[in-house]
């Protein structure tokens, strides 16, 4: 008993010096070879008596697992240091740059009108689309703007042909016709989309971005109108307090008639919204008006509602702060880049307009 | 709509300050769009002392005056008037003033090498008389202690400009913007007094009105005034003129456009000695010609409206007068009309011919047909009191009688439409200051429409005029309800959001071009569509709308690699435009990319941009919106604007008719064409509208989940085919030897060159192979392999490669 408990201790001595692994080997074939020094105590087992072997081949296994566990935890130490050590070579610059990003962006004319059918998706609007060629029926006639009124001088046309029938669309309200002519009332939708006005100098393109909204029901009136458009500058803006002022207009297709402006400071050149003294036109807006409805076969004593017509381009530009309508459409890589959106930002009602 | 404010009062008797006036006009539906001095820099004329005046160093005729103005630094001012002397009291105009004859700005400038601060003004310059031989000269007694002090400051009247929207003629004038302030509550409107005048004897010239078809004027009224003396307005005339920026011509011209602006009557005056006899209106005549008071010549078609005398036209009725009877300063004996013309066939002439006149404008909108004799009345007076002459008796020709229209309104309407309620005595109250005659029955009222309201026929009308009138505010905000009708996006919709963004997500800038284009660039992408040319365009480089995204795409492309940039992805969702009726445009996404991949980068070779590049952006894309790419099918079938060898089109299946999308190199004739300076140009376009709806959608359940833990092997072989062989027709005939068994095939070499025959190529393909019920023995895959082989050689006639 006391020979193996020596060879234990020397070896677990042994043990303890630094060893590189060809001498942790050594020791291992030492105690565990063919001839080695545990491997013969086991053979000494049958020669015992009785009494003593049980007790002699217990103590003879745990010291050969503790030698064992012993000799493994070794090895792997050195492993481990053989390759921290070698680790230590491979050190890179980590500050050198990663593989080229591409970001991508989305223009904020796009941005602008997820944003809006985002807040109008949450009162029930759908959002309806039209051709950009229209016929002069659907843009003006239908909607209560015959050919000798002077309220047609107000959109400098586009045509297609002589005979001035077919054209670009002047706003997005001939959308109106299309939907109510094929439906039922109520109608509740918006509907953004390209423009055109044969207009150009610094703040006027010759195309640019509408939204049209339209509400049918058989008891909308002006205080909806006026709440709902509350409810969308509020939502749009993302601030609670904002000034906003309803003005008589006129537009032939709707009766009342209104324009809303918003109120405006201007800090360090730029215009922030909100409760500044001053105005700012934003909208036209009114109840439509009973001839459109009865031009799209829709009975004005039983239904009634209200449409509005919003510039997307502006919106943008007041809320991003961006000054030049025109560069919205001069595709310069500059411009899009800084005023662009990450592809990821996409306005929802869960998550919020932006970040 | 321009008018002072102190013209406003002779209508308004208000105690309202200005300030109020101009938010009232606002809360009635007159949109104020400005309200400033009629110089907004009269602060700049300051009273100056000459202190010091020497003669110019380099001009006999100059001099450099020290000027005293108020200062603490005397300023130098070079002065070209004979009367600048030491000691004179004068009026200074600072550097930034604007020179009220001219409309000149100061600046600083140096006049024969000295440098001149600003101006000393002579009394035609400041346009206080027509004096201009030398600058101006205050009195000692007056000005002796305004010195620095602004000089005009007392005479400032503040103008407003209204934009009148086309349906309220009746405030084309002074007094219906008055009438509206009345009826809202900012003061009262003070009632026309006419002094009596003497009419003497008739008017002679006789006048009529034929009975043409569509006759364009209804009522002819006129006066003769003899023996007037035409001149110069007085001041209180010419300022009225001058303070809405109009020039004043003779006191009889001056006059008939005082009366339009003020009562928006508009009225014109013939030199009566100049008529042939008689007036005549009536349609003109195909080839009439005439030359209008703008100088111009006008040719006349068929059925215009013409005033005219037994030697030819006169005048367009309504919109412009002629030169052979226009009144002089030497004009004897004048004819004053005011008369009613149809707004339509007003409209219609003056498109035809072009002519925008402030007649023509207020006509085109509607007179008041019950102005002609107050119209008459008023200028009659006031000619008679400038330029003295006898006016005759009226002469009124009338072919049509004008009543005033009668509508019946329900007050309930009032509050179902604006939501809110008002008393009936108060709509009552409200339209009366309107003008309206008011009878009531119950809530009903029976309403007499004022002549000069063409705008009102309806009860809606009525609704307007009252909440306007009681004002916007009093609307209550009803906060919106959320619930739906339907779904926000329909499909369609979805999918353009949704690639819009796959798209952007791969690197690309997301543009918004004009759907117009330049027809030159348009040519080459527009194929085999019709071109569709603007009538109008607003430049001769974008005259047609576009058939490609490809054209505006690749114009901005130039413009930013002419910028400097190098590595650029663009791209674009819009329409495009097959042909020229409603709806013959497809939605259509266009990208584009330019230069090269990793240029300049550490470590990654760089390469220039290649289709494949494209193909994986606009597959990942179609994969993305839920498309099955097992099923897409690659044809080498493309747009003529893309490289014939490197471009191709996307079936979503083989038996498709429609490709969905193209992709491809641009053509290099096109590129070269264009001057685009790039190592590579590569695009694709996805056509939305051929987009099917998806079979398979998001919100159905997902099919079973089936896997194989069974052993998988991967041979690797190499056929050699045809050069033109397609890879996709390989892959095919592999995948369909056994669906079940071969689970994936990857191409990971295709060589040409040494050991393989002239218009051959090698193609190395890795494929899986794995059963899902047992582990596959060596001899199972022996007998697949040899069965791609064999299938492979006899479908496509390739050898494998030993």
């Amino acid at each position: 008993m006391s020979d193996i408990k020596k060879i234990k201790d020397e070896y677990l001595k042994k043990l303890d010096n630094n060893l590189d692994i060809e001498s942790v080997n050594q020791i291992k074939t030492e105690l565990f070879g063919k001839n080695g020094q545990i491997s013969n105590s086991f053979k000494k087992l049958g020669s015992l008596p009785n009494g003593e072997r049980k007790k002699f081949a217990s103590d003879l296994n745990s010291i050969k697992e503790e030698l064992q566990e012993k000799i493994n935890s070794k090895l792997q130490e050195i492993e481990i240091k053989e390759i921290n050590s070698k680790l230590e070579n491979e050190k890179i610059d980590v500050t050198l740059p990663e593989r080229e990003i591409k970001p991508g962006k989305i223009h904020p004319v796009s941005q602008v009108i997820d944003e809006i059918s985002s807040i109008f998706s949450e009162i029930g609007f759908s959002v309806e689309e039209g051709p950009d060629v229209e016929n002069e029926h659907y843009n003006f006639t239908a909607l209560n703007t015959p050919d000798n009124h002077p309220a047609r001088d107000m959109h400098d046309t586009f045509y297609l042909d002589n005979n001035k029938e077919i054209l670009l669309r002047t706003h997005t309200s001939p959308v109106q016709v299309r939907t109510m002519l094929n439906g039922k009332p109520p109608f509740k939708i918006i509907a953004p989309g390209r423009t055109y006005r044969s207009d150009s100098d610094q703040t006027h393109s010759p195309m640019f971005h509408q939204v049209e909204g339209l509400h049918i029901d058989k008891e909308i009136n002006m205080g909806h109108l006026k709440g709902c458009l509350n409810y969308f500058i509020k939502s749009f803006f993302e601030i609670d307090k904002i000034k906003m002022r309803f003005r008589p207009s006129h537009f032939p297709f709707t009766e009342p008639s209104a324009e809303v402006d918003i109120g405006y400071e201007l800090k360090d050149g730029k215009i922030v919204i909100g409760e500044g003294d001053k105005w700012l036109e934003i909208l036209g807006c009114g109840m439509v008006h009973p001839n459109v409805l009865k031009n799209v076969n829709v009975n004005p004593d039983k239904y009634q509602g209200y449409a509005f017509g919003i510039g997307i381009d502006r919106l943008g530009m007041l809320k991003y702060g961006i000054n030049d309508l025109r560069a919205f459409f001069e595709t310069d890589y500059r411009w899009l880049n800084h005023f662009g959106f990450d592809p990821l930002d996409v306005p929802s009602n869960y998550r919020g307009l932006s970040r | 709509m321009k008018f002072t404010m102190s013209w406003l009062k002779e209508h308004l008797k208000t105690k309202h300050k200005d300030i109020q006036i101009i938010d009232k006009l606002t809360d009635v539906g007159l949109e104020v769009e400005s309200f400033e001095n009629i110089s907004s820099d009269f602060d700049n004329f300051k009273v100056a002392k000459i202190v010091n005046a020497e003669q110019h160093p380099n001009a006999d005729r100059l001099r450099v005056c020290d000027v005293d103005i108020g200062q603490q630094n005397i300023v130098k001012v070079v002065c070209g008037a004979p009367n600048a002397k030491k000691g004179l009291l004068t009026v200074y105009a600072g550097p930034g003033s604007v020179i009220p004859k001219n409309n000149m700005k100061l600046t600083v400038s140096k006049i024969r090498g000295v440098t001149s601060y600003g101006m000393l003004c002579s009394e035609s310059e400041l346009k206080l008389s027509d004096e201009s031989e030398g600058i101006t000269e205050l009195k000692l007694s007056k000005y002796s202690d305004k010195i620095g002090k602004n000089f005009l400051n007392n005479k400032t009247e503040k103008v407003v400009d209204l934009s009148i929207t086309p349906n309220r003629p009746d405030c084309l004038g002074v007094r219906g913007i008055a009438r509206d302030l009345a009826a809202a509550g900012a003061g009262k409107l003070k009632s026309i007094s006419h002094k009596n005048i003497k009419k003497n004897g008739s008017q002679n010239v006789k006048v009529s009105i034929t009975k043409d078809k569509d006759q364009g004027c209804t009522i002819f009224g006129s006066c003769l005034i003899k023996g007037v003396t035409n001149k110069e307005s007085p001041k209180w005339l010419k300022e009225k003129i001058e303070s809405l920026g109009q020039k004043p011509i003779s006191a009889i011209v001056d006059i008939t456009n005082y009366v339009m602006l003020d009562l928006n009557r508009p009225l014109h005056a013939y030199d009566a000695d100049k008529i042939d006899n008689e007036i005549i209106v009536r349609n003109s005549k195909k080839g009439e010609t005439f030359e209008a008071l703008d100088n111009k010549e006008y040719k006349l078609d068929d059925g215009m409206c013409v005033i005219s005398d037994q030697s030819g036209v006169l005048g367009l009725g309504g919109i412009i007068g002629g030169t052979r009877s226009g009144t002089e300063l030497k004009t004897k004996n004048i004819l004053l009309e005011s008369a009613y013309f149809i707004p339509r066939s007003i409209r219609k002439t003056s498109k035809l011919l072009n002519i925008d006149t402030d007649a023509k404008f207020r006509f085109e909108r509607g007179i008041d047909p019950q102005s002609i004799e107050t119209g008459l009345l008023k200028a009659s007076q006031l000619i008679s009191e400038i330029c003295g002459g006898k006016i005759s008796k009226f002469d009124i020709q009338k072919i049509k009688q004008y009543k005033n229209s009668e509508i019946k309104f329900n007050t309930s309407l009032f509050e179902k439409i604006t939501g809110f309620k008002i008393k009936d005595n108060e709509i009552i109250k409200i339209l009366n200051d309107l003008g309206f005659k008011v009878s009531r029955k119950k809530s009903e009222l029976k309403l007499k429409i004022p002549s000069w309201r063409p705008d009102i026929s309806q009860p809606i009308d009525i609704v307007e005029e009252v909440v306007r009138i009681k004002g916007y505010e009093n609307i209550e905000t009803i906060e919106p309800e959320k619930n739906r009708l339907k779904d926000t996006l329909n499909k369609q919709q979805k999918l353009f959001h949704f690639l819009q963004r796959s798209v952007a997500s791969k690197g690309y800038f997301e543009t918004v071009t004009w759907s117009f284009t330049d027809s030159k660039i348009n040519n080459f992408f527009k194929e085999n569509l019709k071109e569709i040319k603007i009538v109008n365009p607003i430049s001769s480089d974008l005259d047609v709308l576009r058939n490609s995204i490809f054209s505006n795409l690749a114009f901005y492309l130039k413009k930013n690699l002419d910028r400097g940039f190098k590595d650029i992805s663009l791209f674009e969702i819009g329409p495009i435009f097959k042909n020229s009726q409603p709806g013959e445009q497809l939605t259509v996404i266009g990208a584009i990319k330019s230069g090269k991949i990793s240029r300049l980068n550490w470590n990654e070779k760089e390469r220039s941009v290649d289709i494949f590049d494209v193909k994986k952006d606009l597959i990942q894309t179609l994969m993305e919106a839920g498309y099955d790419k097992q099923s897409f099918f690659i044809r080498d079938k493309s747009p003529t604007y893309y490289h014939p060898g490197k471009s191709g089109s996307v079936y979503l299946d083989k038996d498709d008719i429609d490709p969905v999308a193209y992709f491809g190199e641009l053509h290099p004739n096109i590129v070269k064409k264009l001057d685009i300076k790039t190592e590579g140009v590569v695009g694709f376009e996805i056509y939305l509208d051929y987009l099917k709806d998806n079979k398979i959608k998001l919100k159905d359940q997902k099919s079973n989940f089936e896997y194989s833990d069974y052993q998988k092997s991967e041979r690797d072989f190499a056929f050699v085919v045809d050069k033109n062989y397609k890879a996709q027709d390989l892959i095919e005939i592999i995948a369909s030897i056994d669906k079940n068994l071969i689970k994936s095939i990857k191409i990971f070499d295709i060589y040409e060159g040494e050991n393989i025959p002239d218009g051959k190529k090698s193609v190395a393909l890795n494929v899986t192979i794995q059963s899902s019920e047992k582990t596959l023995e060596e001899s199972d895959l022996e007998k697949i392999n040899k069965l791609i082989i064999t299938t492979v050689e006899t479908k496509s006639g390739a050898k494998i490669r030993s």
